[in-house]
């Protein structure tokens, strides 16, 4: 490097090192890169999020500034029944996923339960249905005449609404989300050492003053972090209460007050704002909840709670739960696969007749949606991991002002609703060019990939941190003193040894990034460019179509299927190849 | 590998970004794909010169995305249902002045003109609107299906019937704007609040309510024909008709100023107006009523012909400047006092109901007096007629920016608020009458 040239030393130090540090900063490649990345979040994510803010802050008639509009919101009473009934379906729709993942969790990590693929299975299973046609599935086997109504009214006389209003929100959410509650609170109940219950024990505390005092306090910050996510990602989901048809809460009214004929009334705006404003407060307290908790794992006794047997009742209740629960998670694709491959369904509780036309129209149609997801996540996930490793080495080894808000800031494009997203990139990016060409960027297929990049990117980096996490500084620093320069030991020693994280954070992100859809519906210029949650939403607006999209929903099930199995695989083998390493 | 990783993407990369530039027209529509899919294949093969890309949008979010992308327009045509939505960006001035040469095609299809007389929108197929049921859902529940709107708020129907909202589907604010038109506002808005009182749902897209029935989430749904047509041609176990009271609205088409390519799309839209393009209307898949007269001869047994039968859309002459004139404000009207408070609203008419069931024949004057109070306090406006038709006040829900001229009135969001507050209080008051009238 060329700091190490003595003449070129000599040359500048005079001027140079005199100047304020400010002036001139230290620009190594690890500081051009943070720039870099810097830039690139302000500019793919702030300024379009800014864009659309910044419509609420000003006033319809005159484009002044002003706080009115917000007083108005307030003052509206079907914006605070809206604000309310937001926050009541993402505060119970934790609960629901808390009731659902917590036994199961509790059984895994506490008895000895050779169910617990199954279990582990349930982890991502809802993960893997499009929001989309997840509701539309639901819908035919919980809703007001699906399937269970219909046999319940016809054996019983009665019926459940389990689907009407904010219930049907609920439960939907709840199905869908819970596995993030599962995994963080199986996570943290792995990593409670035994020791600390063996002396509770030795000490006297036992059952349910064991579990209050020592297991669920040191089960809390794994518990508050799923649970904190859920709740953000339900209070900003678009597609589940607009598919149900529930208007009074705040992200359809957001999307229907942006999007309707000729209205230009701020209040769509406002809500986005809120929904920011409020996503980002939620992930405030959730980190808030675990700064300073330390997740070292120092084995002492062994990793985990004891583990107990199950006695034969128990396990009857055990095997019930589980199973009970991996019916209902498991009935959106059981309902989209009846309905794929069903001729006609209509006020039955199962389709008239079956056949493989469906496929057939579909696969006809959809090449070039399979083909645009596979590219578009595909680029968005490389970003990712990309962004995500060097973010994570920016904030975890070097001492660049500014990390943390690196971080915050890719973290805080969680917090950032779809349809805001899809907006804002349309304004910002609309009236710039393409280079080399007439069309405006706005219409140009990589804003998509783009705009996948930059939701999915929060994911990637959490698993890049993880992984990082795990890599021992000594090692870069005996690579160093033997001469090894930065670039050479990220590239010779750090990366290869992130592999599993960063190969888990892209599969990750692709898997989830080919079935989003509140930006992609917003940004898609042209059905050529469509990828697979689009070509799905089209198909649903026909009514021959329904069986069509209903096959292309499967196809997207099975592609993030194999995507999220191949990074469990990654994991477990990385897992087992680090265990084994330290045995030695 | 490397390298051929690297030249691949580079490939995809040049070949997604760059279609036929040339002889490309871009279609910005909220036509479903089961339709524009027959058309654009017969387009193309007329006119191989060119290469149609149709992107499919709903009707609002349309509208905003070419106003949207109106300083550097890439959109060619603009293709839907409504025509009040083509108002809108004839308003904006986003429409071009084109000359569409046609043969054989009248002026008028029922008692609506097919053309915008300003030439910037064109009619190229007809639809009317009607109520379409699910058969079984009908048996199951033991009703009769619908003939008529007023049908539709009869108790029997309580919870129901299906609806869009005007604010999110053009064809539906055409619906909702021949109902207030043929029996005037204050007789129309009463007769929406009490069949909306029957509502099961309101959805999200015009597609929701064919989608509900068919499904049978719910029996009865206020569609436009080609839904109920196309449904039935699918093999659902659906049927539809024409009410007495409903208009027969042109299908539009129109070129967007500015547009890359203007050749292009005045071929698209003189294509459909050819006895060919006029043809495909009549696949099952779309089911369109054609404008050329003529096509009807190869139209297959028990299609409606709006030429030859007078009772379908000779009723009512719809206005389209008055609907204009009013557009966002109806919006706004319907959702604050149906799609908003629906709940209210249903449990409201249900007590009404009852308790007009409960005093059929009771003869109690005192208790009929509280049904009739409590009717006409569902029936209550908070705006009359020539309010909704008063520029300024109309205007209140359009404030665009770009006009500084735009007088400081009152904010939209403080109008909806009083509407808001009046039409909770009325509902609430309602059920308190017509339960007290029950328990008479």
């Amino acid at each position: 490097m060329s700091l190490n040239d003595p003449n070129h030393v000599a040359s500048r130090a005079g001027l140079v090192n005199r100047l304020p540090r400010w002036l001139v900063p230290n620009m190594t490649g690890v500081h051009l890169a943070a720039v870099f990345i810097a830039l690139l979040l302000l500019g793919l994510l702030l300024v379009p999020v800014a864009q659309v803010m910044i419509v609420a802050f000003q006033d319809p008639a005159t484009g002044a500034a002003t706080l009115q509009n917000f007083v108005d919101f307030f003052k509206t009473s079907l914006f605070r029944e809206s604000f309310w009934n937001s926050f009541y379906v993402s505060a119970m729709s934790v609960v629901v996923a808390t009731a659902i993942a917590l036994p199961l969790a509790y059984i895994t990590t506490r008895f000895h339960f050779s169910g617990s693929i199954l279990i582990q299975s349930l982890g991502f299973i809802p993960l893997i249905m499009p929001p989309f046609v997840g509701a539309v599935a639901m819908q035919l086997i919980f809703g007001r005449n699906g399937t269970v109504n219909l046999l319940l009214r016809d054996w019983f006389g009665f019926d459940i609404p389990f689907m009407e209003g904010l219930n049907g929100v609920i439960l939907v959410q709840s199905i869908h989300y819970f596995p993030f509650i599962l995994i963080n609170l199986s996570a943290s109940l792995r990593n409670i050492d035994r020791s600390m219950e063996e002396a509770a024990q030795n000490l006297g505390s036992h059952g349910l003053r064991l579990f209050k005092r020592i297991v669920f306090p040191l089960a809390m910050p794994g518990y508050i972090a799923g649970a904190a996510l859920v709740f953000i990602k339900v209070f900003d989901d678009l597609g589940t209460p607009l598919l149900l048809n529930v208007n009074n809460m705040l992200a359809p009214q957001a999307f229907l007050r942006i999007s309707s004929i000729g209205i230009s009334d701020p209040m769509g705006y406002v809500i986005s704002v809120i929904l920011v404003v409020f996503s980002v407060l939620s992930l405030w307290a959730s980190f808030l909840f675990m700064r300073g908790k330390d997740y070292a794992t120092v084995q002492k006794g062994g990793g985990g709670m004891a583990k107990r047997s199950l006695k034969r009742g128990e396990k009857i209740i055990a095997y019930g739960a589980v199973i009970f629960i991996l019916m209902l998670v498991l009935s959106p694709h059981f309902g989209l696969l009846l309905l794929s491959f069903g001729t006609i369904w209509s006020y039955a509780p199962l389709p008239d007749g079956y056949t493989l036309q469906n496929y057939v129209t579909m696969w006809e149609g959809s090449k070039t949606f399979i083909m645009n997801t596979v590219l578009y996540a595909g680029i968005a996930a490389t970003l990712d991991v990309i962004i995500g490793t060097a973010i994570a080495y920016i904030v975890l080894r070097t001492g660049i002002f500014g990390r943390k808000g690196l971080d915050y800031l890719a973290t805080a494009a969680l917090a950032v609703p779809g349809v805001v997203l899809g907006i804002g990139y349309l304004r910002t990016f609309h009236a710039i060019d393409v280079p080399f060409t007439d069309e405006p960027m706005a219409s140009w297929w990589v804003i998509i990939a783009l705009a996948l990049m930059i939701r999915r990117l929060p994911y990637a980096l959490r698993a890049c941190m993880a992984a990082l996490q795990q890599v021992s500084l000594a090692l870069e620093e005996a690579a160093e003193s033997l001469g090894a320069t930065k670039r050479r030991s990220i590239q010779k020693i750090v990366i290869p040894l992130m592999t599993g994280g960063i190969l888990a954070g892209f599969v990750t992100s692709f898997a989830t990034a080919a079935v989003e859809l509140s930006a992609t519906i917003m940004l898609v210029n042209s059905n050529s460019d469509a990828p697979l949650s689009y070509g799905i939403y089209l198909f649903m607006q026909t009514p021959s179509g329904r069986g069509a999209g209903a096959a292309l929903g499967i196809v997207a099930v099975i592609v993030v299927a194999i995507g999220t199995i191949a990074s469990q695989f990654i994991i477990e083998r990385d897992k087992k190849l680090k265990s084994s390493g330290d045995a030695h | 590998m490397k390298k051929i990783l690297y030249s691949t993407i580079a490939m995809i990369a040049v070949s997604a970004s760059g279609a036929l530039a040339d002889g490309k027209v871009t279609v910005i529509t909220s036509f479903p794909d089961s339709m524009t899919g027959p058309l654009e294949a017969a387009f193309e093969a007329a006119h191989p010169e060119y290469d149609l890309e149709v992107l499919n949008k709903k009707t609002s979010a349309g509208v905003k995305y070419i106003q949207e992308i109106a300083g550097d327009n890439t959109a060619d045509i603009f293709w839907a249902s409504a025509p009040d939505a083509f108002e809108v960006l004839k308003g904006d001035a986003l429409l071009a002045d084109v000359t569409i040469k046609s043969e054989g095609i009248p002026d008028r299809i029922g008692a609506y003109p097919l053309n915008d007389p300003d030439g910037k929108y064109y009619g190229f197929a007809g639809a009317g609107y009607g109520i379409m049921w699910n058969e079984r859902y009908l048996k199951a529940n033991g009703l009769e299906p619908a003939k008529e709107w007023d049908d539709l708020a009869k108790p029997e129907y309580h919870g129901h019937v299906g609806m869009s909202a005007p604010s999110r589907s053009g064809t539906t604010h055409l619906t909702v704007e021949t109902l207030l038109q043929g029996e005037g506002w204050d007789t129309g808005w009463a007769k929406w609040k009490r069949i909306a009182g029957n509502f099961s749902t309101v959805t999200e897209r015009s597609f929701g309510v064919p989608d509900g029935v068919n499904t049978g989430n719910f029996g009865l749904g206020i569609v436009i024909d080609f839904f109920g047509f196309s449904s039935k041609a699918s093999g659902f176990p659906v049927d539809f008709s024409y009410p007495t009271v409903t208009a027969l609205v042109p299908a539009n088409v129109a070129v967007v100023s500015n547009a890359p390519n203007e050749p292009g799309a005045v071929a698209f839209i003189e294509y459909l107006l050819t006895p060919e393009g006029q043809e495909v209307l009549l696949d099952p898949a779309i089911m369109r009523l054609p404008i050329n007269p003529a096509t009807y001869a190869k139209a297959p047994e028990g299609f409606p012909n709006p030429f030859e039968d007078s009772t379908i859309g000779a009723t009512v002459e719809f206005d389209v400047a008055k609907s204009g004139a009013r557009y966002n404000l109806v919006n706004s009207m319907f959702d604050l006092m149906i799609t908003y408070r629906l709940d209210d609203l249903r449990s409201a008419v249900g007590a009404i109901q009852a308790a007009e069931a409960a005093h059929a024949d009771s003869g109690n004057e005192e208790a009929k007096a509280l049904i009739a109070e409590a009717w006409a306090l569902i029936d209550a406006n908070p705006i009359n007629e020539a309010k909704s038709l008063d520029a300024e006040f109309a205007g209140i829900f359009t404030k665009k920016r770009k006009k500084a001229t735009d007088e400081v009135g009152a904010r939209q969001a403080e109008v909806e608020q009083e509407w808001d507050a009046m039409v909770v209080a009325n509902y609430a008051q309602a059920r308190e009458l017509a339960d007290k009238a029950a328990g008479m």
